[in-house]
């Protein structure tokens, strides 16, 4: 509701100041929009009732003779604890079977960590952001400017709450311990490096929301994650690049595969298995710093 | 009918779901809420691929006790393919949201289709 | 195995691993390495399109130590070489004569993070090119939209962050539909891979069963590709992103990105589907008539556009509506000339948006009226601008004339489907030149014939607007302080010192002056006409190549 009134109370203004000739008459436009909008619901309409009724056509839920329990199924099941060495089966799928689809995942993390940097990172006061931000702050809030910009400050810490220091100084420990067995444990039991490294990047932002940034940049700072990002896919990606050139080239690749169900087995996918973590905790840690004070 | 439906429940609300994410992507104006319609689209399809994947009476596919036979475990591909997902929607959330604070920073609004028009309006007056 | 066999996998990690080295890299060493990489790729591609041409067979590759349906796979013929080859030259000319309109776009400490964005697009390109799975096919959809959003708003004005959400919004639509799609066949089948999942669904077809379901799910394909390649319903995004973000983005976007979910779809129809099955749902009617549309209406709405930078998107979507009738008319010569189209187009396309970088400033739009009399200031990058602007208006030695003759020759022989093609390549011609040929007249106005405009009246204007960005401001100083350095600029430089941001002093806006010229601008434009020139006169082999591509692709 707040919002509401917010963008009320904005928009009067702003069309007193800018002229207000848009390129397209508004009658017309709005006229088209309410075209696209009745053809939209028509057609969400139209999509539910095909949908439901091919999926009712589709082979049964939970039926053993489905078309996709065929051979590719099998084969993962039957043989994949002695080609991978992998107990988790979906683990060995992905990291090993199907490890270009996953590689190109982690790129999409990457290139979204990217995207989120050039939108949010400031830069010194060399940033277009800073200035042209306070200065249309000022004409939006006007007179509660002030009040605004101490609130929406970049470097604004919470005050010290004694509770979520002390139940915090219990908790990480924990967590963190539980997203490295996650990630360590990946190939053995459920979880793996996205999940052990989204519980461990939880950990880093609920440390720094406890205790701030002074104390949290003594272990997690920009090049910190610029580091440990850089060696982890670059590690992640000549590996598979080494995988892959074997594969393709029928060469052994040597890599030992180790008896299954033990911490050290299954070849490269403990390794991959890091990497990924160590990607998704910095990821994960740097989305949360910057948004909240524009750099890592 | 009845049977038919009940057989094919999990596509059903799947679908359903999808197309309510669907309209909630292409019919809200706040963003905040757009992206929550993208999630649930998402979530919907994972619904879908999961119970793809499904056999009925059978365990995840984690060898345990060394039963490596094919008929113990469900089928591990779907599961593989939400996991990939879930990743890909982790991005596009977190890179949607992200532009929606410059958004905000810059228009005061999370109305796509107001900022749009301002977005032109300053566009026209700048030539 | 030959060694050669090894290259669509060595430039698709060539590029990713540029990816990773170039985040932590500085802007000048970041853009030389992304340069160097993209050559490379090129030069990797021509090799294997020579070694795929003289063969004339196609490989599989697998990705990992497991055969085909276990594992993941990647498969290469002429057609993938082709595309990898114009994908890569695209790029890496886009880079080359772009790299002072980045050097203005972008904040320093960003730059490198621009060229993470651009090697993951090309690497993204590539394996959707190469793939031969569908899921993978997918995965990298999702690189190429984000690194996409990315290079719109990378300018970070308020306008091409609306335009990157709105990109963005509309292109999840379009992924969610393709996954659903993806999955659905996935049950019907029990099969990723594209062979596979083609012999699954001949036996189905064959058998009557699932008939509607498989109608449903290349629908789905379909409407979740368009979307992205910004077919005539889902235009809407196309103007504002091509327009507003920077050239190198544009030029990028509009002759790699939307090429490539194009390449994806005609992968999806003749590899995955199969042509039986895609002619029997009788998609292909859809995708010719609203191509047919996409093609006048784009022209049409370009034909009314002001801004220059948004007619050229304009142009985009007609264009694309001509690949989309290609393929919808579906035999192996319409195809082959959608896929020429494709060529023709990327390269022209490419050519308008980087010469004409220069008399736009930069990524600054102008109306088209403003355009009046550049021609005899900027002379090369105007000339260069106006042999485009001939091309894809389809003058005869060009690269547009091929294509269009290609097409209309597919059209001929298809009943009504004829006519109407036909009719719709002259109406779309037409329009095509009324609205080029108007601005390379506009740029070749005797300077007699030009009015004065009153410049200082129009900065003042802009200095007190409460909306404009700094950016704009500083634009339109700089031209001033080359047309008329007087008092009188000084003056009011003077009284809105506040509103240029720090960092930018005069002088810096002076050493900015001779705009984007500089001897890799002319090698890039130049090139890009040269391969004009090349598609025109040399269509033959690759008309040859496209062709037996096609032949060995099922």
């Amino acid at each position: 509701m707040n919002k509401n009134k917010k963008i009320n109370s904005v928009k009067p203004r702003s069309k007193n100041t800018s002229g207000g000739n848009s390129p397209i008459p508004s009658g017309v436009a709005k006229k088209l929009r309410s075209v696209y909008r009745v053809a939209a619901a028509v057609m969400i309409v139209l999509m539910f009732v095909l949908l439901a009724t091919a999926m009712l056509g589709m082979p049964e839920i939970g039926d053993k003779n489905n078309p996709d329990n065929n051979e590719v199924a099998r084969r993962y099941i039957e043989n994949g604890l002695d080609e991978t060495g992998a107990v988790n089966i979906v683990s060995g799928m992905i990291l090993d079977y199907r490890a270009f689809d996953t590689f190109g995942e982690s790129c999409v993390l990457f290139v979204a960590t990217i995207c989120v940097t050039i939108m949010l990172r400031i830069d010194g006061r060399g940033g277009e952001g800073d200035d042209e931000e306070a200065e249309s702050d000022k004409k939006a809030f006007g007179i509660r400017q002030s009040a605004f910009a101490k609130l929406d400050s970049r470097n604004f810490e919470p005050e010290n709450d004694t509770i979520l220091k002390k139940s915090s100084l219990i908790v990480f420990p924990i967590i963190m311990v539980f997203g490295v067995y996650v990630i360590l444990n990946g190939h053995i039991s459920p979880g793996g490096g996205f999940s052990g490294g989204a519980i461990l990047g939880a950990g880093f932002v609920l440390f720094l929301s406890a205790f701030g940034f002074n104390k949290t940049e003594r272990f997690m700072n920009a090049n910190t994650v610029r580091i440990i990002t850089l060696i982890a896919l670059l590690v992640y990606c000549l590996s598979k690049c080494y995988s892959f050139f074997t594969g393709a080239n029928h060469l052994e690749s040597g890599i030992p595969l180790g008896t299954p169900g033990a911490i050290l087995s299954s070849g490269l996918i403990l390794v991959l298995n890091i990497c990924v973590g160590m990607v998704v905790a910095c990821t994960m840690y740097s989305f949360y710093a910057l948004v909240r004070r524009g750099r890592i | 009918m009845w049977n038919l439906i009940r057989e094919h429940l999990n596509d059903l609300v799947a679908v359903a779901l999808f197309v309510i994410g669907f309209g909630d992507l292409l019919f809200q104006k706040n963003m905040i809420k757009k992206i929550i319609g993208l999630n649930i689209m998402d979530t919907a399809v994972y619904l879908l691929l999961a119970s793809q994947g499904y056999i009925e009476g059978r365990k995840a596919p984690i060898v345990v006790d060394g039963v490596r036979d094919a008929s113990a475990y469900i089928n591990p591909i779907p599961s593989g393919l939400v996991l990939t997902g879930i990743v890909v929607s982790v991005s596009v959330t977190a890179l949607l949201l992200s532009l929606t604070i410059r958004m905000y920073k810059k228009y005061h609004s999370l109305d796509l289709d107001y900022c749009l028009m301002m977005a032109r309006r300053e566009d026209h007056s700048a030539g | 195995m030959e060694f050669v066999r090894n290259f669509p996998f060595f430039s698709i990690m060539l590029c990713m691993f540029c990816a990773i080295i170039c985040s932590v890299l500085r802007r000048k060493a970041a853009q030389y390495f992304t340069m160097i990489v993209l050559l490379a790729v090129m030069a990797l591609s021509g090799v294997l399109l020579y070694f795929t041409y003289k063969t004339g067979g196609s490989f599989v590759y697998y990705m990992g130590h497991f055969p085909a349906p276990w594992g993941n796979e990647i498969r290469g013929g002429c057609l993938e070489a082709i595309f990898a080859y114009f994908i890569s030259t695209v790029a890496f000319l886009s880079v080359l004569a772009g790299g002072k309109a980045i050097e203005y776009d972008i904040e320093d400490k960003k730059e490198n993070l621009f060229f993470i964005l651009v090697c993951l697009m090309t690497s993204s390109l590539l394996a959707m090119c190469y793939t031969n799975d569908l899921f993978t096919g997918y995965v990298f959809i999702e690189i190429n939209t984000i690194a996409g959003c990315g290079l719109i708003m990378v300018r970070q004005i308020g306008k091409s962050i609306v335009t990157a959400i709105r990109y963005m919004v509309i292109s999840m639509l379009g992924s969610g539909l393709f996954l659903i799609g993806v999955t659905l066949l996935y049950t019907l089948t029990g099969h990723l891979l594209m062979s596979n999942i083609q012999e699954s669904v001949a036996a189905l077809s064959g058998n009557g069963d699932y008939g509607m379901q498989l109608t449903i799910v290349i629908g789905l394909m379909t409407v979740g590709i368009a979307i992205k390649a910004g077919l005539f319903p889902f235009h809407l995004w196309i103007p504002d992103a091509y327009g507003q973000s920077n050239v190198v983005s544009s030029s990028l976007l509009s002759s790699t990105v939307s090429k490539g979910y194009i390449f994806l779809l005609i992968k999806v129809y003749f590899r995955t589907i199969g042509l039986d099955a895609i002619e029997n749902s009788g998609v292909l009617y859809v995708c010719f008539s609203l191509g047919i549309v996409a093609m006048i209406l784009g022209s049409v709405l370009a034909l009314h556009e002001k801004s220059f930078r948004r007619m050229i998107a304009f142009s985009s979507i007609a264009q694309i509506g001509y690949i989309f009738m290609g393929i919808g008319i579906g035999t192996k010569e319409a195809v082959t000339a959608a896929i020429f189209h494709i060529f023709a187009h990327g390269l022209t396309k490419s050519l308008l948006f980087l010469s004409s970088s220069e008399f736009t400033e930069g990524s600054h739009s102008k109306s088209i009226d403003q355009l009046k009399g550049l021609g005899h200031k900027y002379r090369y990058s105007a000339l260069c601008y106006s042999i485009g602007a001939f091309s894809i208006v389809g003058f005869p030695l060009l690269g547009g004339f091929i294509s269009k003759l290609l097409l209309g020759g597919a059209a001929i022989g298809h009943g009504p489907m004829q006519w109407i093609a036909l009719l719709a390549l002259a109406i779309s011609t037409i329009l095509n030149a009324v609205y080029f040929l108007r601005t390379v007249v506009y740029l070749y106005i005797p300077k007699e014939h030009i009015a004065e405009t009153d410049d200082t009246a129009e900065l003042k204007d802009l200095a007190i607007g409460n909306n404009i960005s700094g950016r704009n401001i500083k634009n339109t100083f700089k031209k001033h302080i080359a047309e008329n350095k007087d008092a009188d600029t000084l003056d009011i430089e003077t009284s809105n010192n506040k509103n240029i941001h720090a960092g930018h002093d005069k002088e810096e806006m002076l050493n900015l002056l001779p705009g984007m010229h500089c001897p890799r601008f002319v090698i890039g434009i130049t090139a890009l006409v040269i391969l004009n020139f090349v598609l025109g006169l040399c269509s033959g082999p690759i008309i040859d190549i496209i062709k037996q591509g096609l032949d060995v692709f099922d």
